[in-house]
């Protein structure tokens, strides 16, 4: 694949860093110079070769130290994994499509070979080996979410679908942007995304719930979610609030390129074949500002989307009080050229 | 006393309406407080089935662990087949959930007064597998809020200003607008995270 997986770390000394590689794959989320939210959803087709979206589920150099930090996460809150117990059927319904996937787009480092129930995973960067049975919890050390989730980068959410609705019941959640899975499971739809602003009025959640309710086997979706995060910290959860939200104190124009990134979730979605339930996983990118500028259009396009985005946007994103510092160092990029539409940054 | 009236702001917090009298096998009434009010007034709007109706009702009421409030002898007077008094939901529980594990095809649940008892109630009834439309809910009597501390994860009781101390941990939270049903409690998340001890004054929201 042409790369290493880097040795880095999210937390503490946050030695986390893009290679020129990633930050010209980085899923930048913003096709036009402003933003509002909406439904966005498309196809997720296998996109250009070497971007994010080359691949269902997609392993990059960020991959042993995500899994590194996700265990981490686990041992010091297990309430991060939770499965209610009629979930089971979707985690190894999430757990055949992980495997299935990952062999089939990078054999090099994932191989499944199937006996009929009797499986055998090879996953060569984590040095893990599993025979085991599928559909029998009791072959594999944790249930089959957590197995397979401890395995690949990104949150999951599993929703099962009943009285035309969704419902959050089961998740493995250590990167998310500031929300609580043991909070919110077992919500419905409309309930879980209540603290989101301005989206209800528009519409956004009707639409999207019902849109979903008819996602099929076969044909996942994707969209892009964004917010902004101080230092690296994939685990910026609610109930670590008091750790890190000091830190947005801190930013100064001297260290703002180095400290403040731009945090880009790949959201997918794919209908589940046995439990009929929905699995969400959310991606987590992180990208500094000073290595996100090394791309002169993302660097003028995200300028003026901090500049001029809606102010309850940015305190729900949590970053009203360093806008305008955001804004501020942004502008010594901002040339005011028009910038193509469009997410490339080449295009 | 008349039902409460909510704000349309919190997406996650339950609906509830007016308890209204329905065909049933057999009737379970629980309330707290000013709830008493309600389960009167179901049976007033019964009318003339009242009496047949009260014949197959268990009542189990507790008075109100926010303000005090106290009218067991209102339903005593109903005369149901069953009426029943605990100090606290939590010395009631036991015997709700007997009383829906016991439960037929047929019965009907009326839940009345504080969000914390409807929310506590709710989750028995939900557990026991009974069907969302054998459940009416009717609010009445103090707004005070049941908080899960997102840190910590413990719930402060009777919560009536914003921001408050949270009775596990000691941290100042503000009461968010986010409310979960299986843990029957809104979300109580740390105020002065970001500047340490800059603590607005606490403001009576709920009473």
């Amino acid at each position: 694949m042409g790369f290493e997986f880097n040795n880095e770390t999210f937390r503490n000394d946050f030695t986390f860093r893009n290679s020129e590689r990633a930050i010209r794959r980085f899923p930048f989320p913003f096709d036009r110079d402003d933003y509002m939210y909406s439904v966005n959803m498309e196809p997720h087709v296998p996109g250009r070769p070497g971007s994010v979206f080359e691949h269902a589920f997609d392993v990059d150099e960020h991959y042993l130290a995500e899994m590194r930090d996700r265990e981490l996460v686990l041992k010091e809150d297990p309430l991060r994994c939770q499965s209610l117990p009629h979930m089971e059927l979707a985690g190894w319904d999430l757990l055949e499509l992980i495997m299935e996937s990952k062999a089939r787009d990078y054999p090099h480092w994932f191989e499944l070979h199937r006996n009929g129930n009797r499986w055998h995973w090879i996953n060569k960067p984590m040095q893990i080996e599993q025979k085991f049975t599928f559909l029998d919890p009791s072959t594999l050390p944790y249930g089959p979410m957590e197995y397979i989730t401890r395995q690949t980068q990104g949150d999951f959410t599993l929703q099962d679908q009943r009285d035309e609705n969704l419902w959050i019941e089961a998740g493995m959640v250590t990167t998310q942007a500031d929300w609580s899975l043991d909070f919110d499971i077992g919500m419905g739809f409309h309930e879980w995304h209540a603290p989101v602003p301005l989206a209800h009025e528009k519409g956004v959640f009707d639409r999207a719930l019902k849109f979903l309710l008819k996602l099929q086997h076969g044909a996942p979706v994707r969209r892009f979610n964004w917010t902004m995060t101080v230092d690296p910290l994939l685990d910026t959860s609610p109930e670590n609030y008091p750790k890190w939200g000091p830190t947005r104190t801190e930013l100064t124009m001297e260290n703002l390129g180095q400290r403040q990134h731009l945090r880009v979730e790949l959201q997918t979605l794919w209908r589940l074949p046995r439990s009929n339930a929905i699995a969400f996983p959310i991606r987590c990118y992180l990208i500094k500002f000073e290595e996100l500028v090394t791309q002169p259009k993302w660097a003028r396009r995200l300028h003026r989307v901090v500049r001029d985005i809606h102010p309850d946007l940015a305190a729900y994103k949590g970053f009203l009080r360093n806008r305008d510092l955001m804004a501020k160092w942004l502008s010594q990029y901002d040339d005011g050229a028009p910038t193509s539409p469009g997410w490339w940054p080449e295009d | 006393m008349s039902q409460t009236v909510f704000e349309k702001s919190i997406r996650s917090r339950p609906v509830y309406g007016v308890l209204q009298p329905r065909a049933g096998t057999a009737h379970l009434c629980v309330a707290d407080g000013e709830g008493a009010d309600a389960i009167c007034d179901l049976f007033a709007r019964a009318g003339a089935e009242a009496p047949a109706m009260l014949a197959r009702t268990h009542v189990i009421y507790v008075p109100s662990s926010a303000n005090g409030t106290d009218r067991f002898d209102r339903l005593e007077r109903l005369g149901a087949a069953q009426c029943h008094r605990s100090p606290t939901f939590w010395a009631a529980e036991p015997r709700l959930r007997k009383v829906l594990a016991d439960a037929h095809m047929g019965l009907q649940v009326y839940l009345a007064g504080t969000e914390t008892l409807i929310g506590l109630a709710q989750r028995d009834v939900m557990e026991a597998g009974l069907p969302h439309d054998a459940v009416q809910t009717e609010h009445r009597g103090s707004l005070a809020r049941r908080v899960q501390c997102v840190h910590c994860k413990g719930i402060t009781e009777n919560v009536t200003t914003d921001p408050f101390v949270c009775s596990h941990c000691g941290l100042n939270l503000f009461v968010r607008d986010h409310y979960s049903r299986r843990l029957a409690a809104f979300q109580g998340v740390n105020i002065d995270a970001e500047d340490p001890g800059q603590v607005p004054p606490a403001v009576e929201r709920f009473k």
